[in-house]
């Protein structure tokens, strides 16, 4: 950590932002943002309008609680930061529903569930409080797309599995011969989420990505 | 869902076919993070019934009395966190004022309340459903039960599972996922009871 001191900024930028993907990486290292990345992981548009959703949050609410940071009163900043991300929430859930009705369909109480998400209130007290703009900025792509990257990896193995084949908003990329007639639909279902994340939890402990407890 | 929905089909929907934990994926941190001991389990189970209970009554009152009389719906989410992060204020100051011995079975309990999502997602579920003020507090106190008796079902489990012989990169976390996974399949299983 000494090292970052010496550092210039325009590398701390990219520190903060490959820290967020990798090190502290929320679903698999910080084990934070759950339900999201359980609920909404049964296809890949989803986790991909999630990831998405997230970012832009994550974004708007560093940015903001980054600039007021100093004016913010230590009280009440928490309820000041709960109030920040409900409004892009807000904007966020209104945007979804008018220009892309069938993701926000689907993704249905997880949209307004961004709000209680650990992630950004924990991004938003850890870091965007403490730093300058730049930094937060490079601090919210990073665990936002780390985050997407997890539910996008939770979300291959359930949508293959579970439905045999694999497709992006409307294209099919591929489909396996006989899993795609009769598919473990298991997968797509609740109890397959919980599977899946435990199994590549466990995985990632094994290559010695992540610490055993 | 319409407002013939009967009382009984509620609670039993939000109890074992719904169920917050294991079909919807609420509460998880709770329900990792507490689970491990019986005694915690209980405790946190009836704190997050009586928050789910006072915030849906207080949720579904100002839904059906300001936000659709105003015709300000969109308005919700900032609406219910706000509402609920002020009641939990209100529960953990009167618990301690009232009765110390619950306020230290349940204290520490409450703070983590607010952010959980399955407080936040109670009250959107009964919002999005339509419910009346009275369905919305038969379906918060089912979901509540639900998630109280997955608590305690996966704290006995996890019990065990501190004495069991597992692998070292499965063992804390990705076994009690693996455990829930299975728990889950067998709530499944109630699917066809209404």
């Amino acid at each position: 950590m000494s090292q970052l001191k010496e550092i210039s900024p325009g590398k701390k930028f990219w520190v903060e932002f490959v820290k967020g993907i990798v090190v502290t990486n929320p679903v698999f290292v910080l084990v934070l943002g759950l339900c999201p990345a359980l609920a909404v992981t049964s296809s890949i548009d989803n986790a991909l309008g999630m990831g998405a959703g997230v970012i832009f949050v994550l974004l708007c609410s560093n940015i903001i609680i980054s600039l007021i940071r100093k004016i913010t009163p230590d009280m009440v900043r928490i309820p000041v930061f709960i109030v920040v991300i409900a409004t892009f929430v807000t904007i966020l859930s209104l945007v979804f529903e008018a220009y892309i009705p069938p993701l926000y369909e689907s993704l249905g109480i997880y949209l307004a569930l961004i709000v209680v998400n650990c992630i950004i209130l924990g991004r938003a007290e850890a870091f965007a409080q403490k730093n300058p703009v730049l930094y937060s900025i490079a601090d919210a792509f990073g665990i936002g797309i780390g985050f997407t990257v997890s539910l996008l990896l939770v979300s291959l193995f359930r949508e293959i599995l579970g439905t045999g084949s694999l497709s992006i908003f409307g294209f099919t990329l591929f489909s396996i011969p006989v899993l795609s007639e009769t598919p473990m639909a298991f997968f797509i279902m609740p109890p397959g989420a919980f599977l899946v994340l435990g199994l590549l939890l466990a995985l990632f402990r094994w290559l010695g990505v992540l610490k055993n407890e | 869902m319409n407002n013939s929905t009967s009382l009984i089909t509620i609670f039993i929907g939000m109890v074992l076919i719904n169920n917050m934990v294991l079909t919807k994926f609420l509460g998880l941190c709770p329900f990792f993070g507490v689970s491990k001991k019986l005694g915690n389990a209980i405790s946190m189970g009836v704190a997050v019934t009586l928050v789910m209970l006072l915030a849906s009554l207080a949720t579904a009152i100002i839904h059906n009395y300001i936000l659709i009389p105003f015709n300000v719906e969109f308005m919700n989410i900032i609406i219910y966190i706000l509402v609920i992060a002020s009641l939990v204020q209100i529960v953990e100051i009167t618990i301690r004022r009232t009765n110390i011995l619950l306020y230290n079975a349940l204290g520490i309990y409450l703070p983590l309340i607010t952010t959980n999502c399955a407080v936040l997602g109670i009250t959107l579920i009964n919002a999005s459903a339509g419910f009346s003020i009275l369905q919305s507090i038969v379906s918060a106190i089912g979901a509540g039960v639900g998630f109280t008796l997955v608590l305690i079902i996966m704290s006995g489990i996890r019990e065990r599972l501190e004495i069991a012989e597992i692998p070292k990169s499965m063992r804390g976390l990705p076994v009690a996922f693996i455990t829930a996974a299975f728990l889950a399949l067998a709530f499944m299983g109630f699917g066809g009871l209404l």
